[in-house]
């Protein structure tokens, strides 16, 4: 660090840092960066060289009946697991704050279990209960499911954006006489919601990429995009996979800029109120 | 509710209920006598659905082998016999005036078991009752979970050599360089996990672009076997597991002040102890964190493993995904789950002390 351009050694040395840097950065990007060219390969084989540029794979996606049918049940459920995992998460987020409900850290790690406990053993609990409970194979059942994982991340983005709110500004708007639900309606949701959006944008993005618990409580009608890849991927690897995942990608990166949307409308917010 | 299924009989009980009831007053030495007997005829006079009956006499055979002959040939005799007397079971067959075999019969019946867990670890209740090992040539369970252990300690000793560096680095430039480290960390987390699995099958498979870029090189003559063994698993986990590592460590180091090196540098530390005793110090607890965070979800991995790796690569995940999507097992799933759960919740219970900052994922 300090000892950079000092002679041949230091040279030698700052050589090796940009060779490692350039192996571990290629390391990370090739694959993504591998995947999309593929999906408009003409050939049946998903190797390069690229013989030719078509788009039948993706004529497939929209034409066979098993990826169609994956693309709408992937969009049922997560726009369902959204909405589900965003009022919840939302309501979560609300009630932890500011540690106003007894125990509100365990309640807090307890929300977010879902994100480390092993999606296998979630996935057998799941189905257990399900079996049980009359949900198996049903939209309901992995609508469900797929919120539990999905509140975590709805719980951390909301709780952020409501941590930087000013508890003064909603003292004063009940101060002003507007009463619980006004300030709630006009002060704390619209300040909370760059943060909220951001949390559906991860939900949505997280549902369209599960499949373990999907494969555990969902029949062969809920069968999702990303499960059918899996199978897919299992029995042989096809460009329409390719193509998939060129959709996932795409989706992605607009759920992303959803996000950076939503923190620039907060960072735009808080510059006119500075002003 | 998995933990309470993989305790849970009930199979053997579900089908002979008399017979629970009956032998429960049984003190387990001699033969049980008549009481039983004429019990254990009632229920096999009963119809049992044939999918409990299976259930049972799996079960039943698994405690003492020879039940997956004995109870149908018993059944069909019984439902033979006239009514009254109740046929003699030692003359259907002479197993029947056996300790073992009622032994067996009456430690089925219990509603809660701990037989699941046992097997998990590849334990069985003998026929005494103490618990003992299973044959070795059965006694796969146990090498499925060390060989998760070498696994994930694997991947994380491989994201700790390259992601602690890696960090460094970007923790040691500034601008568009750092920007660019920092993205190409970043973009693999925004992206899903199954479309980088994909990739990774794609790139390393045996016409692949790895092995077509290293022939070209001419540095190998004929394709290198990646896929489908440890190397493609490594390579992929690790690629998935990398941002993990590196943002933690990466924010221990930003937040470490700019002057320090030059400091340990004008005292006199030539670069290397100067990094041994300023920076590797104060990069411990985002190195500490990490790992953690590495290990705790390389543990349960499913989908790579399961796609990129050999029949000689599965992890627990996928002997617990069998179990329940492939036999229906659900005791057996869910006592692996519970040693697969537990190491987990531990693991997460100490990133939490460690650090104090939520979790985010992208």
């Amino acid at each position: 660090m300090s000892g950079a351009g000092r002679g041949p050694a230091a040279a030698g040395f700052n050589a090796l840092r940009l060779a490692f840097a350039a192996l571990v950065v290629a390391y990370l990007i090739v694959p993504l960066c591998a995947i999309l060219p593929l999906a408009f390969t003409g050939s049946v084989f998903l190797t390069y060289p690229m013989e030719s540029v078509s788009t039948r794979w993706f004529e497939q996606l929209a034409t066979s009946d098993a990826w169609q049918r994956s693309i709408v049940n992937s969009l049922i459920v997560g726009s369902g697991a959204t909405l589900l995992s965003t009022v919840v998460g939302t309501l979560a987020a609300l009630g932890l704050r500011r540690n106003l409900v007894p125990f509100s850290g365990v309640l807090r790690s307890f929300f977010l279990l879902p994100m480390v406990v092993p999606a296998v053993v979630l996935g057998v609990g799941m189905q257990i209960l399900y079996a049980r409970m009359g949900l198996a194979s049903s939209y309901a059942g992995v609508i469900i499911a797929h919120a539990v994982l999905c509140v975590p991340f709805v719980l951390v983005n909301v709780s952020g954006s409501l941590a930087s709110i000013d508890p003064a500004l909603e003292r004063a708007a009940a101060s002003l006489g507007a009463p619980p639900a006004a300030v709630f309606r006009t002060v704390t949701l619209p300040l909370a919601l760059p943060g909220i959006l951001a949390g559906a944008a991860f939900a949505f993005a997280t549902s369209l990429d599960e499949v373990v618990i999907t494969l555990f409580v969902a029949g062969p009608n809920q069968t999702t995009l990303a499960r059918q890849m899996f199978s897919s991927l299992r029995e042989n690897i096809s460009p329409a996979i390719a193509a998939a995942a060129f959709l996932i990608i795409v989706v992605t990166l607009i759920l992303a800029l959803v996000v950076k949307g939503a923190s620039i409308l907060s960072w735009m917010r808080a510059r006119r109120e500075e002003a | 509710m998995m933990i309470a299924t993989s305790v849970q009989g009930g199979t053997v009980r579900l089908a002979f209920p008399l017979t629970a009831e009956a032998i429960a007053g049984w003190n387990g030495e001699g033969l049980p006598g008549p009481a039983v007997e004429a019990a254990l005829v009632g229920d096999l006079r009963a119809t049992i659905p044939q999918e409990q009956f299976g259930d049972a006499v799996r079960t039943l055979n698994s405690m003492q082998s020879g039940f997956r002959t004995l109870l149908p040939r018993t059944a069909a005799a019984v439902r033979k016999a006239p009514d009254a007397p109740p046929p003699a079971l030692a003359a259907v067959d002479p197993r029947w005036s056996q300790t073992p075999f009622w032994l067996a019969l009456k430690r089925g019946m219990p509603a809660y078991t701990d037989a699941n867990l046992l097997a998990a670890v590849d334990l069985r209740r003998g026929d005494d009752g103490a618990v003992a090992a299973v044959p070795p040539d059965m006694a796969v369970n146990r090498m499925i979970m060390l060989r998760t252990f070498v696994i994930a300690l694997e991947v994380t000793l491989l994201c700790a050599a390259i992601g602690l560096p890696f960090a460094m680095l970007a923790a040691s430039l500034s601008g568009w360089k750092r920007n660019l480290l920092l993205l190409a960390v970043l973009l693999p987390l925004w992206t899903s996990l199954l479309v980088r699995t994909a990739a990774w099958m794609i790139l390393l498979q045996e016409n692949g672009l790895i092995n077509q870029v290293l022939k070209l090189l001419g540095l190998i003559d004929s394709s290198l076997p990646l896929i489908y063994n440890r190397t493609g698993i490594l390579i992929a986990m690790t690629h998935v597991l990398l941002p993990f590592m590196v943002l933690p460590i990466y924010s221990s180091l930003v937040a470490i002040p700019k002057n320090l090196m030059p400091a340990a540098a004008a005292l006199g530390a030539p670069p290397l102890s100067a990094f041994r005793h300023v920076l590797l110090p104060l990069a411990m607890p985002g190195l500490l964190s990490g790992s953690l965070l590495v290990f705790m979800v390389a543990l349960g991995y499913y989908i790579t493993p399961a796609l990129v790796g050999g029949p000689n690569d599965q992890m627990i995940s996928s002997v617990i995904a069998f179990y329940a999507t492939g036999t229906a097992n659900w005791g057996m799933a869910g006592a692996l789950g519970i040693f697969l759960l537990v190491p987990t919740t531990v693991l997460y219970l100490v990133y939490g002390r460690l650090s104090r900052t939520p979790m985010v994922q992208p």
